[in-house]
């Protein structure tokens, strides 16, 4: 003879099929969340690591200084003195690191300088700036040293 | 008996449910600390940059430095960093005339002719906010703020949904087309983790750009901000931006 069933079985199978489904869900959770998620925010902390973790392409003043100190040294009383030497020479930590292997190559002088120096309406005030009148149509180098362009 | 066997069964496959799954859980919340960038303590830092109008000459330097740097695409798109000239005409500062020619890379043109005209130069860049709409929208967590005060993009994570470069206030974040996700500024932070500067500071000729540590008591950024009236882009958003511009006209937007 079957027992009628007790009057609260109806919600024991219910609280068991939701326990069920959370323990599912928590158990598919923690395989998709990230290691470490939300441990210094909402957010997973390899990511940080991973953009620390990139290549560089400049290598720093002082790394140029190490070899090149006679330049820094001229460098250092002129108007010149706080142009960093990866902003004429582009970046070169590959140079850097391996100075035999790879040798800058200079950019083509007057577009370098015009670079900076062109005028163009907008220079702040006191910036030296010049236009096509200046020098004569002689070439910048015939009066300056670029790494100290003072004229003496 | 029967149904004691069959209550049994149900309790004890129950049971085993819940020990098998909750073991495989237990095993990824347990796991190990991600490793940090040897020697680089993220809470003694907190970065931002002063920039100082009167000095910029729109070189194009830190443009071109930048792109070098962070492997940005070298469409006229993409800039993580970009520089605009502004023409504002004397007694109509609401109407300034802002150009942005493949944003400051290949440096500007000369400007046409016109009296009374003030011009002058605006690098922009992300702004690292403290309180950033971008991270505030990202519906995944792939966009955050580090301890250190940068705003930074994790790009396994980024659905390219786009909520977060339609949040910026500044427009300084774009979909890289290559991953179809966001990138932006990171502030060089893997040259901040190693001790170097930014490349757009690196390479800025006239030291128009410069990074501060806010946390550093002995950073220049301190007396530039205490002796310069310096200005945020957009204050009235309160994004609690980081950059700040010493000289900033205020036609700029």
């Amino acid at each position: 003879m079957s027992r009628s069933p007790s009057p609260s079985a109806h919600l024991l199978r219910m609280a068991l099929l939701f326990a069920a489904g959370l323990v599912v869900f928590l158990a598919v959770r923690a395989l998709l969340v990230p290691q470490g998620f939300g441990r210094y925010g909402h957010y997973r902390p390899g990511a940080a690591e991973e953009n620390r973790a990139r290549p560089l392409h400049h290598a720093g003043e002082a790394a140029c200084a190490d070899c090149h100190g006679d330049v820094a040294e001229a460098k250092a009383p002129g108007p010149h003195a706080g142009v960093h030497c990866e902003a004429c020479h582009g970046p070169l930590k590959v140079h850097a690191d391996d100075p035999e292997a790879v040798k800058p190559a200079l950019p083509a002088v007057p577009a370098l300088c015009l670079r900076c120096h062109r005028e163009d309406g907008a220079k702040p005030k006191g910036f030296p700036a010049v236009d096509g009148s200046h020098g004569g149509g002689e070439p910048c180098l015939g009066c300056h040293k670029p790494h100290d362009p003072r004229i003496s | 008996m029967k149904r004691n066997r069959r209550e049994f069964l149900q309790h004890g496959g129950v049971l085993l449910l819940l020990t098998g799954a909750s073991s495989l859980a237990w095993e990824h919340v347990a796991a190990g600390e991600p490793e940090a960038a040897p020697g680089y303590d993220e809470t003694a830092h907190w970065w931002a940059m002063a920039i100082d109008i009167e000095r910029c000459i729109g070189c194009g330097n830190c443009v071109r430095a930048c792109k070098a740097e962070n492997d940005v695409p070298l469409e006229p798109f993409y800039f993580r960093t970009w520089v605009e000239r502004y023409a504002v005409p004397a007694g109509d500062p609401e109407h300034p005339a802002a150009e942005s020619p493949n944003g400051g890379f290949d440096g500007f043109p000369p400007a046409a002719p016109g009296e009374g005209i003030k011009r002058f130069y605006v690098p922009k860049l992300c702004n690292h906010c403290a309180h950033s709409p971008c991270v505030q929208v990202c519906p995944v967590g792939a966009t955050f703020e580090t301890r250190d005060g940068l705003v930074l993009v994790d790009k396994n994570y980024c659905l390219g949904c786009r909520y977060c470069v339609q949040a910026c206030p500044y427009g300084c974040r774009f979909i890289d087309p290559r991953t179809r996700t966001v990138d932006k500024c990171t502030l060089c932070a893997h040259r901040l983790a190693k001790g170097l500067t930014t490349a757009c500071c690196e390479a800025c000729p006239t030291g128009a750009r410069r990074l501060g540590d806010l946390k550093d008591r002995k950073d220049p950024i301190h007396r530039f901000l205490a002796q310069r009236p310096v200005h945020v882009l957009k204050p009235h958003l309160a994004t609690g931006a980081k950059v700040y511009y010493a000289g900033l006209d205020g036609s700029v937007r």
